[in-house]
Parts: structure tokens; C-alpha cells; sequence
């Protein structure tokens, strides 16, 4: 099989570009023939009703920006004609989540009450992409709001399949990003990560997923889900592009005071000085799940599936073959609490960040006469939203309620700090452990099927519980493949690192990468792409 | 017997702080007469996706604020928190505010009362907050301009610690003075520049008790405030010297007709599920930042006036006239720096003719092209006897019009009192050839008539002659 230009990796097709041996514009042209073989029907807020060939597309895109996308391409390759540099990523076909604002594009959080709000401007993260020449190709489907680990959830439908076994969800929030990238429609996403979104995604979807550390990239222009957790993150089919994307994106904005003013490094210049003298760290705490049963409250401990722990031992061994130390037994005990207090944190942001949402200045509002404002309020919120704000709002105002905010709210940010504390004893060069890195699953499960859990929101949250910690923390985690379970799914195997240890993470990654560039299992390509040509 | 009642006031105000640009975008602060959202940007009016960066500024105009009640902390770190609730013109749908960890705590604003004694007026809390939008009601419409969201605001709570209507009217008056002195705000009521909610009750004289209260909102000027009070301590004492109670409700000041109206019931407080903003860092008032913004705080109106009448020895009313802002004060120090004294001169011609100059142009001191210096120059030339008092008054419109210097408008305009003997000699002999018969009178004994002679005299010299020594050579030329 050959390959198609759409299917090679960004840092390849920006050097071609860059050099004058492709076109921006044929590039472009070559990811827009993939998603017009694999994309099926566009999701649409309208009433869903499902045909037969929802389960066999990807259904990535809630809106293609074409138009905008050709004359980007244009651009860059009159650039390269002048002899401008057309920048680092002249010509990389980019998916963007639609819950960044792009300017002039419809921006829609995958909720019927953006349906139709058009951004009067871009998110710092899109608008860095796009100077280094990244063309944005369209806004690709999600949870609602970022609600939810399935894309299930989103206001537009159907949801996206996952490219390896489009009867199985790509995973979410980010999971039109991933599914994207996996079927070779767009050679990066930008996505976000507020729980595992990027990297449960990634893992399900087999392309490298990387959260940075919460600061590291600007959160201007990220529709809010909750702010003390989300991260502008990469959906890549390599490592190498996940350090070209995040090389771009990352850096202080004077638009985000939160987004941190600690220099960026080149990511790339370490990326293939091997693992040789690092310490690499597995816990027990990643290996089984502790949590309480929806129905009875009782804490319930279960093992993560056979195939994903065999993958991350796997992994160990290549990565100790290969000169890393690997510690065992690093105590993460908090790990447990990650999930609950997630629950209670995030929903409090979330329904404080969805008040804006009011039908007065934009999105869906209630179109009859109605004698008070708070009546156009629940009118417009109450059809615009979904089920998911909706619980979310429910829960977040229940838990923030005066009365009850010191036992949830409080309490929760406690179980935050000692979460974080477990890392930090961890990664403590003087401490214990004293990890570069510590290496997990990423997921409990491969890819489940579409409807299998969506409806119940409890257990649906327990896909993120191995993902979650690093967002309570702040630090930086990477999803890359690990291999494939013993249905064919692909499986996600988690670096963790200190704050801003991005590179040493890409450098295990790329390692790992690297090492296992020949095993079967990498030549192994999602079922949407078989009997493609190129 | 009757009950003495005694009102216990306490304000609560919003004053707008006058930074260039909004407290959490690049929009300017200022929108005054400008049409309805012609000053707003995405994140001023929550788009989704925005976030908030604090102006700096206003973390300085706060805290020199607070500096000057007295503050008994102003914290190293203060937090802003989110204060969820619908309205319309609050885009978010939650304002951004300090709420648990302020800026500063505890303090005190002294308030002179007309009786020279000082009401030390507890202040409970300073905290930063952004404002909201306006709301404009119109039958079956309702309008909303979001070009004051986002404007920085410092909330300022006192204790229930002023006594009468006239004590909260003064404090306010003392307030907007400070604010003004501090130069971060104009304290404007009429501009909403400076807000005020009044709670009000009354207890029995002598007892420290407190009652239940109301609160008056939508009040736009000092007098109103004044007359709101005032109606409402009279609605109260009314209802209990019938027996009635008191009820916790919000009252809305109606200007129009001068009364209060019930807006609504308080029993139930609004939950604003408060939450940490996590959108802002804190607050981090460094020790040098917090250095460098206090360094340059000036000396307060109170002390001022208490040091011009020792130091200077002027009388208490014109102090307190001179130190009624602050650049008239420095004005007044500097006009006495530069004549090297004659401070009570330099305060009747600033309290008599500077300050109609500055009320005539709509003026503060500190804006005028007539220096300080000037004015020295043009008390020292009329004292010299160089230029006539009323040339010298002339000569202030004159400086400050043309931006020239007064010795400079003297010498080109020849406005120099005339005091040459010879030249005086000579005009005096021109009107005594002229007027024969006056001559004639004053000589049969109409000793009056010398006035009226100098007159002439003055009026030939365009009013710069030395009057003094006009009327010596007259009486030398009308008795030889």
C-alpha cells in the first residue's frame, strides 16, 4: 500500500513544504480526498436518527472550513514561492476541537446553545498554529461542553466513530481529534485536556496524546469547562509532531494570566537522546482501580484489563532494555480520590462557566415572547443545553451551595493538594523514588462500544480515573500506543512528569517509539482506512 | 415617655477608580457619554473562551486607598472569587470580586464634625470587584450597555458608625475629597463614578444595640443621600414610636418624588455560591511593589489643614478652603515658597481671586498655566508698588490666558504703575489746565474735588498711576 501525502507526519510534510518539494495546497487536497472517503455524514444538531452507515465513518467534523483552509494553503505557498518562511508547520492539515474559538468560524462546544455562535476571534493556541503555518481544516465533534470520555454526549450527531472500529467511540472529550487524526484527516488536533480528554482519546484512538502542564499553553480563546483543570493538548500520530505542535503552542500570553512565564525549551533538539540513566517509575496504584460502587458506596477494587498491563510492562522492559532504570513500587496512594474529587471540582467551575449561556448575547435563545427574564433564561437554557450541562449544572450549584460547600468544595480542593503531593514526592530529586517519569496505563479498558456506557455519567467518569490525577496536579502527561489488545484495539501506555517536564517526557516517548518501530503491530492501520488507496 | 431614638448609618460604597484601561482588558475604564457598547471587547462582555488579566493599576489605586483609611492590613495576598448570579447586563454571570481574602481589612476614616470633634468612622472592609452593566427599562424592552463592565471598582464598607443623615453626607463629601487627593478617582456621584447604599436604623439613645436595618439603594448625589436618610429615619421613627417594627427591606430613593419605595424583602439572602476565580493568579503584593506604591502617598487633607493653620498660621476657614483639594493646597504652599512668605497674603488672593478664576474655567489649581510662581510675581509687583492692585487681578486672567509670564504682559502692555515724578507731574498739570473751574472750586474751599482729580489723573495714565503719589503733586500743584 502506498502512502498518501495526508498520512505523512507533520514535521515531514512541513519540511517538503518548506523546501518546495509539495504544495501546501495538495496536501490540503489530499486530507480533504480522505475525509470524503471516511468522514460519512456531517453531524448535525438536528433530531438524530441513526442510518446504516453511522457506524462504519469516522463523523469526525462539525464544520469544514474549506474555503478558509485553501486560502490559508494559498498563502503559505505563495510564501514559499517568495522565499518567506512559510513556518514550522507550513502546510500541516490541522483538526481543531470545537471548543476553541476560531475567528469567523462557527464555534460550538458541541452544544446546541453555541449551534450558531460564529467567534469574532481566534484562541491563542489556533492563532500560533495558523502563523506557523498550520491550516486549519475544520472543527472536529466532542462531549458537550467537553462533558464526558465518549463524544457521546455532543449535540451533533451521529458521534464520531473510532477509526480502528467505528462501533466503538473514539474516547472524549477530544475524541473527534483523535478519530481525525487517527484516519489520517488532519495530520494534528488541537485539543483539550481537562481529565484525560487528549490522552484517553489518544490511547483509544492509537496516535500520541499530550497534555502539557496546566500554564504551559495559554487557555485564551478555550471555551471553559473547568478552568482550574483544562489544557490546550495534542492529538498527533507521532511524537516528533507533538513536540513540533507543542514547540508552537506553548509560552506565556499576555491574554491568559494564568498561562506560565517559565521559558520554553526546543523540544525537539533532546527528542532522540534516548533513556539511557532515567529513572522510570511504575505504581501499584495504576495497576488496579479502587472505586466506591455506584449502587452500594462500597470501595471496590478491580484490576485494569490483562492486555493494557501487559502492554505497560512490555513497555518497561524495552525502556530498561534500553538503559532506563525502572523503579517499581512508587506509591501513589491518592490515586483513588481523583476521580471523586474531579466529580465535585469540576462541576462547580462548570456551572459557574455555563452561567454566560443565557440566551441574551448569543447562542440559541428561546424564540417566543416570554413576560420575564428569568423565563428567557430557562427557555433558552433548558433547550439549549443538554443532558450533560445540565446534571453538571445540577451537581456543580448543589455542591457550591453555601451549606454545603465547606464538606464538598473544600474538602475536594484538599484531596487536590494531596493528590499533587504524591507527585511531588515522587518526581523530589532528594525523595524516595526520585522519577523522571513515571509510566502508566492510560486507560482501564480499550475502546468500549458506542452506548455502552453513555447514560451513565458515574461509571463513564472511572474511564478517566488513571488520567485524572496529572490534571489535579497540574503536571504533564503523554498518551503514546502501546500496542494492540486482543481485539485489534489499540492500546494507550502514560508518561507522568514534573511541572514542565514536557521534553523528558517526548524523549521517553520518542524512545519508546522508536524501540518498537518494527514490531507487527505498528504496520497495523485502522479498519476506515482498509482498501484506500493512497 | 417618649423614646430618644438615635440613627445607626453605615455606607456602603463603590467607587470607581479612574486606571485608563478596565480592570481585566484593554477597553478604556472610562465611558462617559458614549454610545451604549461602543467600548466593550470580547472579553469584557463574556464571549465564551475569554479570560480576565488584571490591571495592575487598580491593584495600586486600591491600596493606596486603603493606606490612607488607615488600613490595618493590606495583605501581601488577596484573592478574586466568583459571584455567580443572572442578570442580564452581567455577562459572565458572575462578577469578579474579592470576597473572603480582600485586599485590606480594618481601618478607620475620621470625619471632622461641625463641632471640631472627629467621628472615627470604622471601615470593615476595601476589596476590588469589576462592575457590571447598565440596564435601561423601557415598556416591554429592556436595553443593556455593556461599556461599564468591566469597569474597576474598590467596595468600601463602614461600620454602622455615623449618626445623622448630615454625618453620612459628610462622610461622602470627605470621601470624594480623599479620592480626589489620592487621584484615583473623581468621586463623581452624578457620574457614578462614587455609588452609595445607606443602611439605616435607629435605637434607643445610649444603647449600643442594633437593630434591624434597611437598606436605601440607587442613590445619585450627596444630597439625595442626604434627604433619603433623613426620610427613612423618619419612616422608622414613625413606625416605632406607633409600635410598629422594623423589617429588613430594600428601599429604592425615588428623585423624582423624594421618596423611598420598597424594592424588596431581604429575609432570604442570594447564595452566590462563591468560589475562587480560577482564572487570576492572586494577588501577590510583593514588599517592594507594595513599597514603591506607597512611597509617593501624600500627606492627607486632615493633616494638611492641621499643618497650614500651625505652620502658616492661617485661620481655620481658610485651611480648610486651601486644603479642599489637593492641588490647590500644593498651589497655595508653593505661591508662599516662592514670595518667601506672606502666607495670609497669598491665601486672601487664592480665597478671593484665584479660586473665581478656577470656578470661572472649571479648573483645579494644578491644571493652571498661572504658576504658583506667577502668582508670587504679581504679589510681589502690587506690593512693591510696580502695578496696581487691580492690575495685578487683571494680570491673573491675563497669565493664565496667554500662558506668558506677569512681568513679561507688564512690560509689553506698560502696565507698570506710573511713579516717575515727572510723568506723573505732567499728566496732573494737563488736567488742571483743562479744567479751570474745577481748579476754582477746590481752591474756594471744595477740598473734595482732589479725588476726583486723581481720578482724572488715573484715567489719562489707563489706571497705572501710583495713585499715592498722584495726590501729593496734586496737592502740591493745586496749593502753590
Amino acid at each position: 500500500m502506498t502512502t498518501a501525502l495526508c498520512d505523512l507526519p507533520a514535521r515531514e510534510l512541513a519540511r517538503r513544504v518548506r523546501k518546495g518539494e509539495a504544495r501546501a495546497g495538495d496536501i490540503l487536497e489530499s486530507a480533504l480526498a480522505r475525509i470524503g472517503a471516511v468522514e460519512g455524514r456531517a453531524p448535525s444538531p438536528e433530531a438524530y436518527l441513526s442510518q446504516a452507515d453511522d457506524r462504519t465513518k469516522v463523523h469526525a467534523f462539525i464544520t469544514q472550513t474549506v474555503d478558509r483552509a485553501r486560502r490559508q494553503a494559498d498563502e503559505i505557498d505563495k510564501r514559499v514561492r517568495k522565499g518567506e518562511d512559510p513556518g514550522t508547520l507550513a502546510g500541516v492539515p490541522l483538526a481543531v476541537k470545537d471548543i476553541f474559538c476560531v475567528r469567523d468560524t462557527l464555534s460550538t462546544a458541541g452544544s446546541r446553545i453555541l449551534a450558531n455562535f460564529r467567534a469574532p476571534y481566534s484562541a491563542t493556541a489556533v492563532e500560533r498554529l495558523e502563523a506557523a503555518g498550520a491550516v486549519t481544516i475544520g472543527k472536529v465533534n466532542l462531549d458537550e461542553f467537553a462533558f464526558g470520555s465518549s463524544s457521546e454526549s455532543s449535540a451533533f450527531l451521529p458521534p464520531p466513530g473510532n477509526p480502528w472500529d467505528p462501533t466503538r467511540v473514539p474516547g472524549g472529550s477530544s475524541g473527534g481529534s483523535a478519530a481525525a487524526v487517527a484516519a489520517g484527516e488532519a495530520a494534528l488536533s488541537l485539543g483539550t485536556d481537562t481529565a484525560g480528554s487528549i490522552r484517553q482519546p489518544a490511547a483509544f484512538c492509537g496516535v500520541v496524546g499530550l497534555k502539557p502542564t496546566y500554564g504551559r499553553v495559554s487557555r485564551y480563546g478555550l471555551i471553559a469547562f473547568a478552568s482550574s483543570l483544562d489544557c490546550p493538548s495534542i492529538a498527533a500520530r507521532t511524537v516528533g509532531d507533538a513536540a513540533l505542535a507543542l514547540q508552537v503552542i506553548a509560552g506565556a500570553d499576555s491574554h491568559d494570566a494564568t498561562a506560565a512565564a517559565v521559558p520554553v525549551p526546543d523540544y525537539s533538539e533532546r527528542l532522540e537522546a534516548g533513556v539511557a540513566g532515567l529513572r522510570i517509575g511504575l505504581s501499584p496504584d495504576y495497576f488496579r482501580l479502587r472505586y466506591p460502587d455506584p449502587a452500594t458506596g462500597e470501595v471496590r477494587d478491580q484490576s485494569i484489563e490483562p492486555d493494557i498491563e501487559a502492554a505497560v510492562r512490555r513497555a518497561a522492559e524495552t525502556l530498561a532494555a534500553a538503559g532506563a532504570e525502572i523503579i517499581e513500587g512508587v506509591p501513589m496512594p491518592n490515586t483513588r480520590f481523583g476521580i471523586p474529587a474531579y466529580f465535585v471540582i469540576s462541576r462547580v467551575e462548570a456551572a459557574s462557566n455555563l452561567h454566560r449561556y443565557d440566551g441574551i448575547k448569543y447562542g440559541y435563545r428561546h424564540p417566543g415572547t416570554v413576560a420575564e427574564v428569568s423565563e428567557l433564561y430557562r427557555r433558552s437554557r433548558g433547550r439549549g443545553f443538554g443532558v450533560q450541562p445540565k446534571l453538571r449544572i445540577l451537581m456543580g450549584m448543589y455542591v457550591s451551595a453555601e451549606q454545603y460547600e465547606q464538606g464538598y468544595y473544600q474538602q475536594a480542593l484538599r484531596v487536590r493538594t494531596l493528590i499533587r503531593r504524591d507527585f511531588e514526592a515522587a518526581f523530589d530529586p532528594g525523595g524516595a523514588s526520585r522519577l523522571d517519569a513515571l509510566l502508566t496505563p492510560t486507560t482501564p479498558t480499550t475502546a468500549f462500544e458506542i452506548g455502552a456506557l453513555y447514560g451513565d455519567s458515574v461509571l463513564m467518569q472511572y474511564a478517566d480515573l488513571l488520567t485524572v490525577p496529572a490534571n489535579h496536579a497540574g503536571v504533564p502527561g503523554l498518551s503514546i500506543p502501546g500496542g494492540l489488545d486482543h481485539r485489534g484495539l489499540p492500546i494507550g501506555v502514560q508518561l507522568l512528569g514534573p511541572d514542565f517536564a514536557e521534553g523528558a517526557l517526548l524523549r521517553i516517548g520518542r524512545a519508546l517509539e522508536a524501540l518498537t518501530a518494527h514490531e507487527p503491530w505498528r504496520a497495523t492501520r485502522p479498519r476506515v482506512l482498509e482498501g484506500l488507496g493512497a | 415617655m417618649m423614646v430618644d431614638y438615635e440613627p445607626v448609618i453605615g455606607l456602603e460604597t463603590h467607587i470607581q477608580l479612574n486606571t485608563l484601561s478596565k480592570i481585566f482588558c484593554a477597553c478604556k475604564a472610562d465611558s462617559w457619554g458614549e454610545p451604549p457598547n461602543s467600548n466593550i471587547c470580547p472579553v469584557c462582555t463574556g464571549l465564551p473562551g475569554v479570560l480576565p488579566v488584571l490591571n495592575e493599576l487598580a491593584v495600586e489605586k486600591a491600596a493606596r486607598l486603603a493606606a490612607a483609611v488607615g488600613a490595618e492590613a493590606i495583605h501581601e495576598e488577596s484573592y478574586f472569587a466568583r459571584k455567580n448570579y443572572f442578570y442580564p447586563d452581567l455577562p459572565k454571570g458572575y462578577q469578579i470580586s474579592q470576597y473572603d481574602e480582600p485586599l485590606a481589612t480594618g481601618g478607620t476614616f475620621e470625619l471632622p464634625l461641625p463641632d471640631g470633634s472627629l467621628r472615627r468612622v470604622r471601615i470593615r472592609k476595601l476589596h476590588l470587584e469589576e462592575d457590571a452593566g447598565k440596564t435601561v427599562q423601557q415598556p416591554g424592552r429592556r436595553w443593556i450597555d455593556f461599556n461599564r463592565c468591566g469597569v474597576p471598582l474598590v467596595e468600601m464598607v463602614t461600620g454602622p458608625d455615623l449618626r445623622s443623615a448630615d454625618e453620612a453626607a459628610g462622610y461622602l463629601i470627605r470621601l470624594r475629597q480623599l479620592l480626589r487627593w489620592l487621584g484615583i478617582s473623581e468621586g463623581d456621584m452624578e457620574k457614578g463614578q462614587l455609588r452609595c447604599d445607606a443602611n439605616v436604623s435607629l435605637r434607643p439613645a445610649g444603647t449600643d444595640i442594633l437593630n434591624p436595618k434597611t437598606e436605601i439603594k440607587n442613590v445619585n448625589s450627596i444630597e439625595n443621600v442626604r434627604q433619603a436618610i433623613q426620610a427613612e429615619i423618619a419612616r422608622q421613627r414613625r413606625q416605632l414610636e406607633s409600635g410598629g417594627t422594623i423589617e429588613a427591606w430594600t428601599l429604592d430613593w425615588d428623585e423624582e418624588t423624594g421618596t423611598l419605595r420598597k424594592m424588596r424583602s431581604k429575609e432570604t439572602e442570594a447564595d452566590y455560591r462563591y468560589f475562587r476565580e480560577p482564572d487570576l493568579l492572586s494577588i501577590h503584593l510583593a514588599p517592594e511593589w507594595r513599597a514603591q506604591i506607597l512611597a509617593d502617598l501624600p500627606e492627607l487633607p486632615l493633616a494638611r489643614r492641621q499643618r497650614f493653620v500651625e505652620a502658616y498660621g492661617l485661620p481655620a476657614y481658610d485651611a480648610e478652603i486651601l486644603t479642599e483639594e489637593r492641588s490647590l493646597s500644593d498651589y497655595f504652599e508653593q505661591a508662599v515658597g516662592a514670595l518667601g512668605g506672606e502666607s495670609k497674603s497669598v491665601s486672601n488672593w487664592m480665597m478671593n481671586d484665584v479660586l473665581r478664576l478656577l470656578r470661572e474655567r472649571g479648573l483645579y489649581a494644578g491644571q493652571l498655566r498661572l504658576t504658583p510662581a506667577d502668582l508670587a510675581a504679581i504679589i510681589r509687583m502690587v506690593d512693591k508698588g510696580i502695578i496696581t492692585t487691580n492690575t495685578g487681578k487683571d494680570l491673573l486672567a491675563k497669565v493664565e490666558d496667554r500662558g506668558r509670564r506677569p512681568e513679561e504682559i507688564v512690560r509689553a502692555e506698560g502696565l507698570g504703575q506710573v511713579s516717575d515724578e515727572e510723568a506723573l507731574r505732567a499728566l496732573a498739570q494737563t488736567v488742571l489746565a483743562e479744567n479751570p473751574e474745577q481748579v476754582s472750586a477746590y481752591r474756594a474751599g471744595k477740598a473734595t474735588l482732589i479725588g476726583w482729580f486723581v481720578g482724572q489723573v488715573m484715567r489719562r495714565s489707563e489706571g497705572k498711576a501710583d495713585p499715592q503719589k498722584t495726590r501729593e503733586i496734586l496737592d502740591q500743584l493745586l496749593s502753590s
